[in-house]
């Protein structure tokens, strides 16, 4: 059984759901590849190849397949499919735009976002925004599986697969890019962040949220994350969203700050080591899954954590 | 031009699922049921099209089984046109429901899909691009702002980082995000006019459409729950913690 993982990058360097993603590959066969599509995106192939038990990585380049096009990346992966049983793509907003479009074209299913691999056919998969783990046998031919990142180990660095060039394939046919307004931050990212600190709907304001979040997340070299009412209201962007139909995130510490804990936002941060909870409501139900909870006004407790953590040397 | 938009009865998104005892399924006995919040927008986004003039019949689609002519009839209260109800008592995968639609496709020809990017029960997020996949049309998924042209549609897609902004060739498949709209509440007039616009009823097995499910379903357990924590008095006590904790 051979396994294609394709590669999460930005055409300059390769993100870490790759090799979360090569660990849950390795669970199914010993025989995986990398597939790096882009653009310019020879340093991204080469970061792949030192990836642990990789096989080989393959690197197709050409502008829609830099700019992540669903029907692109359709096109190349779908003729590569003869020669794989399984592809892994990481769950991110791009693996879930083509995963399926391929999964399609090739008359299988998509098994969606798994946290577990059971057996090279049986697959673990949160449903009902995580109030449920659902376990699938898929009696398809092939495998076309996103994969949870915050789910599985990273894979260690040490190898040295070869680089192939191949053919960059159809290209997107009647879609096209028209630009793309990218958030640059000096900050971890989100869904590979150890800290994370979050804020909600009790900020108010977009000025707000970044006078009260973003010194507390720069003191703890944390990534800022918000819940889906503080970005509906413009507080925060749009991917920063955590929860059910946002980002998954599961750092070592998660801070909640005037977030009440709806399921939705559960859903995305459940899995954290350690979570803590700002809220002046008592009976707010982040406080259920809480570790550290701090009944309190954030306006008060935000500033006396940050005078807590220069107090302890932090 | 005309637009189909595919509507799903699910779970009501303000209840908490619960897993069987026997653990072959979740519990929807007595349990609210509406109209999947991702295919609110939907439906929202076609009848605000149809509102501006770009869009002159919106056609609601489900498939499920016969309690789904509630789902339609909100869309129809909201403002669809017309519905049809594919009825199967079947739980169809996404695949299988991608087919369904691109028979129903076949028969309406619409110039355009908007459907919800993904359902709240199986969370799939796959229907719209295996239905795009099966029609060879473009894709333009986690819309945030749609404008809709006579041969084309710019959508501004919620990407990881930020935003992209693509045209697509008409036909196309959207699939809506959560800010594309704020979907309206019907108001009683308009329930009461829904009651008479037109829902057909077709046997999802007539189609002559492949359902078989791809995916066998061994197990649906309850996840580990999480026990809450302790209580702290001060911020100077929550920093003491996480330091014994190992965070710092
Ligand atoms: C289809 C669907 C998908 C969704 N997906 C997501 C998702 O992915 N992520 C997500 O987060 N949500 C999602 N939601 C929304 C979710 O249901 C909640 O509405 C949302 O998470 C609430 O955000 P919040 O906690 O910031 O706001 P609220 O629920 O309004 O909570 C605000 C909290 O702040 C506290 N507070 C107020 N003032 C202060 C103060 N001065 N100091 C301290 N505390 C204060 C209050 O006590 C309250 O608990 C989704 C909903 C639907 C229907
Ligand atoms: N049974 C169904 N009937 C109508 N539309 C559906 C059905 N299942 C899924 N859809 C559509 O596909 C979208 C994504 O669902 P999913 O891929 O299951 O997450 C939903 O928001 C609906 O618009």
């Amino acid at each position: 059984m051979a396994v294609l993982v394709f590669a999460d990058h930005d055409n300059a360097s390769l993100k870490d759901g790759t090799h979360k993603t090569v660990t849950a590959a390795l669970a199914l066969s010993p025989d995986v590849d990398i597939l790096v599509a882009g653009q310019g995106a020879k340093a991204v192939a080469d970061a792949a190849a030192k990836i642990t038990g990789v096989r080989k990585v393959l690197l197709a380049e050409s502008d829609s397949l830099g700019q992540g096009l669903a029907e692109a990346v359709t096109a190349l992966v779908v003729p590569l499919m003869s020669g794989y049983d399984a592809l892994l793509t990481p769950a991110t907003s791009q693996g879930k735009n083509f995963s399926p479009r391929i999964a399609a074209k090739l008359d299988v299913a998509q098994i969606s976002e798994i946290v577990e691999v059971v057996s090279a056919s049986t697959f673990v998969r949160p449903i009902y925004a995580g109030n449920a783990l659902e376990t699938v046998e898929s009696a398809d031919s092939k495998k076309i599986i996103t994969v949870r990142p915050t789910a599985f180990k990273a894979a260690a660095e040490g190898g040295s697969a070869s680089v192939e060039t191949i053919d960059a394939g159809a290209g997107a046919g009647k879609t096209h890019f028209v630009d793309q307004k990218l958030v640059k931050s000096a900050r971890p990212e989100l869904t590979g962040a150890k800290i994370v600190v979050s804020g909600g709907r009790a900020m108010g304001s977009a000025e707000e949220f970044q006078r009260v979040i973003e010194p507390l997340a720069d003191k703890l070299g944390a990534a800022v994350g918000a819940s889906r009412a503080a970005v509906d209201a413009g507080y925060a962007p749009n991917d920063y969203q955590v929860g059910q139909t946002g980002k998954v995130v599961a750092p070592e510490l998660y801070i909640a700050v005037g977030i009440s804990g709806a399921i939705q936002h559960l859903a995305g941060m459940k899995d954290s080591k350690i979570i803590v909870a700002i809220n002046k409501d008592g009976d707010a139900p982040i406080f259920q899954v809480a570790d550290f909870g701090l009944v309190a006004d954030y306006k008060s407790a935000v500033p006396d954590l940050m005078t807590a953590l220069n107090a302890a040397g932090v | 031009m005309k637009v189909l938009v595919p509507v799903k009865r699910v779970i009501d998104y303000n209840v908490k699922a619960r897993v069987k005892a026997d653990q072959s399924g979740i519990d929807l006995a007595n349990v609210k049921m509406s109209m999947n919040p991702f295919c609110e927008i939907a439906v929202e986004e076609a009848v605000r099209q149809k509102e501006k003039g770009t869009i002159t019949e919106v056609v609601a689609v489900s498939i499920g089984p016969a309690q789904a002519q509630e789902t339609l009839r909100t869309a129809l209260a909201m403002g669809a046109d017309r519905a049809i109800l594919i009825q199967t008592d079947l739980d169809l995968e996404p695949l299988a429901v991608a087919k369904v639609l691109a028979a129903v496709i076949a028969e309406e020809a619409p110039n355009l899909v908007i459907m919800g990017k993904q359902a709240i029960d199986g969370d799939n997020n796959a229907t719209g691009q295996m239905l795009a996949a099966l029609l060879d049309w473009p894709q333009g998924t986690f819309a945030s702002e749609l404008e809709i042209s006579s041969t084309s549609a710019k959508v501004i897609r919620e990407v990881d980082g930020g935003l992209q902004t693509l045209e697509v060739a008409l036909p196309a498949v959207i699939t809506a995000d959560l800010r594309l709209n704020e979907p309206r509440y019907a108001s009683l007039p308009n329930i009461m006019k829904a009651k008479k616009k037109p829902l057909d009823i077709k046997e999802a097995a007539s189609l002559g459409v492949d359902l078989a499910p791809r995916l066998k379903v061994l197990k649906v357990a309850e996840p580990a729950k999480r026990t809450a924590g302790i209580k702290v008095e001060t911020a100077g006590d929550l920093v003491t913690n996480l330091k014994t904790a190992g965070v710092f």
